[in-house]
């Protein structure tokens, strides 16, 4: 077996545990709301209605938009439960990632309850009347037995749904078998997507099995069948949650993460010197960008590296350019006035919004600047990660050097690089610290009118951690210590296609060169 | 005086525009049996429904033993009441014997006087005991009917309405089960209220035969009563069974 994919199944039973715990819990909770509101549905023409239009609704939401939607709802009931009775709950992770697939698991067990308890004739349903029944005793005992192939059918789908959209919740913070796509797709390890697209669609059809033996077992009324669905579901659950006994129990330093390898590697370096004064440290990978400073500030994770013109404008909402110095300086001010959240210090490399172009390209156009990149623009193509023209950065550039790109496209960074190595796009966003850039032959545009941002990458800490002398013990070390061109050989040894390095073994690789270990 | 097992006073039950039945009284005794006959539509089963609650009308009063059939909780009422279905509406999901023992559950019987009554019902409708375990699919349209009367007699009612009981069934069976009930009506003094379409066997079975047309009860008496009747209607009616038997034994005298 190769190293990464014996990597990959030393993570399964961790992974694999909080997905089946999170969907399971998912679909149950899903069933307790379902079932009464297709009851109350069957029964009144009026509700019947809201109630369906109200699942399909639901349903057309995007998975992912869905669950990134409780995160800033949960932190505000969070904030008012701890004003209310001093006690605030987890906005991250596990709570987001269960309500939004409760929701989204609610259609077709309604619709099917619905339908199934709607279809059972009129003549069986007068009979039960009329041999004495009470309306409750004529549901559990004739509608919902009557109705339970097609309700199973349904719970089947759920169950489908709810394991797959479960992959969804890395970006909230949540384990699940989604760790090996969302870390596969950033490091381009696409043995690590196709593992955990693999497990998941596994999961998925043993589930569906199970489910389809209950299934089968109620239309034949073959009480064997079906209890041998239900127990294999039953001691498949159990079995997978054993891990959880020992994974489960709370580390004292939680180490935040972006969807990126730079991210991935400082959060292992970080995690290990954590460990290395005695401490014990997790990682929570793969938060959605706007997601992780609200999760340092409402102390969620303990420590992480942002960026300062991220913070800048996303947090400070600031749109002008005082200058690198300035705005560290400020940023150090406000954030510890606000939020009493730390910023420890810049690691001393930039991350940088800067667009990037093929040399060769770059040289037969005889662009090297923003502004002549802006004199040729119409007859040009920009391709931009997936946030980049929703950025005040790209506003910047735009507003100071007036492009006007004949199109523009949005990608998956990995899909960005190929598609200017490719050529089918001319200039793409790009970060100053991605080894990429030197390793596709990019060279990065100047920006003589400095209309984008610094980008610091800066350590943060959470507003209970500031006087945590372990923690500031492990990470003072770090800052100023690590230039651009050893963060870049380190993000390209994880983002190359062959070779590649996990982020744990880039991290020590980096703590070595620098002499940090 | 004694309280009549069933009483109806002025019913009315209308759907829209049609009205399924104007103004119908009707007394029924314990231990009387009365046969409710008329055309396809005229308002049969809506009678035997209002009886039992299953059909609330619009004016007039239905009263069980006495007591006003609005007043009572529905479910207590029907434990009291067999009703065989003209649809049948045997419980798919049900074995024979659990469905002819589904109102002594509801009842609270125990699991043994359940199983015992079933197996006592089964005899009764003529079907094996070993039919006790199969699934209603798995039945003929006939057996079918017969768990029907098996089921709404489970309870031990004093009041049986029955829907075309007997409709699926062979000449023979039916004739033998048509006696059986009659004396079992008998022995326990029940009052029941049976629809049929086959004149012979109202007239055979019934102590009194109801005539309804379009919603009206327009004839109620003894046979006899009812063949000296002097409306064209109900005369049709009764002449029927004659007629066909003078036909029959003009017909088998000739082959013979
Ligand atoms: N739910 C309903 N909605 C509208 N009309 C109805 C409804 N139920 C019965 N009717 C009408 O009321 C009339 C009486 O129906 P009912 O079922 O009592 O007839 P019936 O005498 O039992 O006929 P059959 O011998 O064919 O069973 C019929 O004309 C029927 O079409
Ligand atoms: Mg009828």
């Amino acid at each position: 077996m190769s190293p990464q994919v014996e990597a990959a199944f030393a993570r399964l039973p961790e992974y694999l545990a909080w997905h089946v715990l999170l969907s399971a819990s998912a679909l149950g909770l899903g069933l307790l709301i379902s079932l009464p509101l297709a009851v109350a549905a069957s029964r009144n023409r009026h509700i019947r209605w809201p109630v369906l239009a109200g699942a399909s609704l639901i349903q057309t939401i995007p998975s992912l938009a869905l669950l990134a939607l409780f995160f800033p709802l949960l932190l505000v009931i969070s904030a008012a439960s701890e004003d209310l009775i001093g006690h605030g709950f987890s906005a991250l992770g596990f709570l987001p990632a269960l309500l939004a697939l409760t929701l989204y698991s609610m259609l077709p067990i309604v619709r099917n309850g619905t339908t199934g308890i709607l279809s059972v004739s009129p003549a069986i349903i007068q009979a039960a009347e009329g041999v004495g029944m009470t309306p409750r005793q004529r549901l559990f005992q004739v509608e919902l037995p009557l109705a339970a192939p097609v309700i199973m059918a349904g719970v089947r789908t759920a169950a489908v749904w709810t394991i797959g959209a479960a992959t969804l919740s890395t970006p909230v913070g949540q384990t699940s078998l989604g760790n090996y796509i969302f870390s596969g797709l950033q490091t381009e390890n696409w043995v690590l997507v196709l593992f955990g697209c693999g497990a998941s669609a596994l999961l998925a059809m043993a589930t569906d099995q199970l489910l389809g033996l209950i299934e089968a077992g109620a239309a034949k009324r073959d009480l064997k069948r079906a209890a041998i669905g239900a127990a294999g579901i039953l001691i498949g659950v159990v079995v997978a949650l054993t891990p959880l006994i020992s994974f489960g129990k709370p580390a004292s330093y939680v180490v935040g993460a972006k969807n990126f390898s730079e991210q991935y590697i400082l959060a292992e370096m970080i995690a290990e010197r954590i460990e290395d004064l005695g401490g014990e440290a997790r990682s929570k990978e793969d938060l959605g960008s706007a997601i992780a400073y609200r999760a340092l500030a409402s102390g969620e994770i303990d420590v992480y590296v942002d960026y300062s013109g991220t913070l800048w404008a996303n947090v400070l909402n600031r749109e002008d350019n005082p200058g690198r110095q300035a705005v560290l300086e400020e940023l150090t001010k406000e954030l510890a006035e606000r939020d009493g959240v730390l910023v420890l210090g810049s690691l001393g490399f930039e991350n940088a919004y800067a667009l990037a172009m093929r040399q060769d390209r770059a040289a037969e156009l005889g662009i090297e600047t923003l502004d002549d990149l802006a004199r040729r623009s119409a007859s040009l193509t920009m391709g931009g990660d997936l946030e980049f023209f929703a950025r005040p950065e790209w506003q910047a550039i735009n507003e100071a050097y007036g492009f006007d790109f004949q199109a523009r496209r949005s990608f998956q960074p990995t899909f960005m690089f190929r598609a200017v190595t490719s050529g089918d796009v001319d200039v793409i966003s790009a970060f100053s610290s991605d080894g990429r850039i030197a390793a596709d032959d990019l060279v990065t545009l100047d920006d003589p009118r400095q209309a984008l941002p610094p980008y610091d990458a800066v350590v943060l800490i959470a507003p209970d951690r500031v006087n945590d002398a372990r923690l500031l013990a492990a990470l003072r070390p770090l800052i100023g210590a690590i230039p651009v061109e050893a963060m870049r050989d380190a993000n390209y040894s994880v983002d190359r296609d062959v070779d590649k390095l996990r982020p744990v073994e880039a991290g020590r690789a980096l703590s070595r060169t620098l002499g940090l270990d | 005086m004694v309280e009549p097992r069933i009483a109806l006073e002025r019913v009315t039950k209308t759907y829209g525009a049609h009205v399924a039945l104007a103004e119908a009284s009707l007394t029924v005794q314990a231990g009387e049996f009365v046969a409710l006959v008329g055309a396809s539509g005229s308002g049969k089963t809506t009678l035997l429904k209002t009886i039992n609650g299953l059909i609330a009308p619009e004016s007039g009063e239905v009263r069980i033993e006495g007591e006003a059939v609005g007043a009572l909780e529905p479910h207590i009422l029907r434990r009291r009441i067999g009703y065989v279905f003209q649809e049948v509406g045997l419980f798919p999901h049900l074995t024979v014997a659990e469905n002819i023992s589904i109102t002594p559950k509801l009842l609270g019987w125990d699991k043994a006087r359940r199983a015992a009554r079933a197996a006592e019902l089964l005899d009764l409708v003529a079907l094996p005991r070993e039919m006790a375990g199969r699934f209603p699919a798995a039945l003929s349209g006939g057996q079918q009917q017969r768990v029907g009367v098996a089921r709404a007699l489970a309870a031990e009612p004093h009041i049986v309405l029955m829907d075309e009981p007997f409709g699926a069934l062979d000449p023979l069976t039916r004739d033998a089960l048509g006696d059986d009930y009659r004396a079992l009506h008998e022995r326990l003094n029940l009052a029941t209220v049976m629809v049929t379409h086959d004149m012979t066997e109202a007239l055979l079975l019934a102590d009194r035969i109801v005539v309804v047309a379009d919603g009206r009860l327009i004839a109620d008496g003894a046979p006899q009563v009812l063949a000296a009747s002097s409306d064209p209607e109900v005369a049709a009616l009764l002449a029927a069974p004659r007629r066909q038997a003078e036909r029959l034994r003009a017909r088998l005298g000739e082959s013979a």
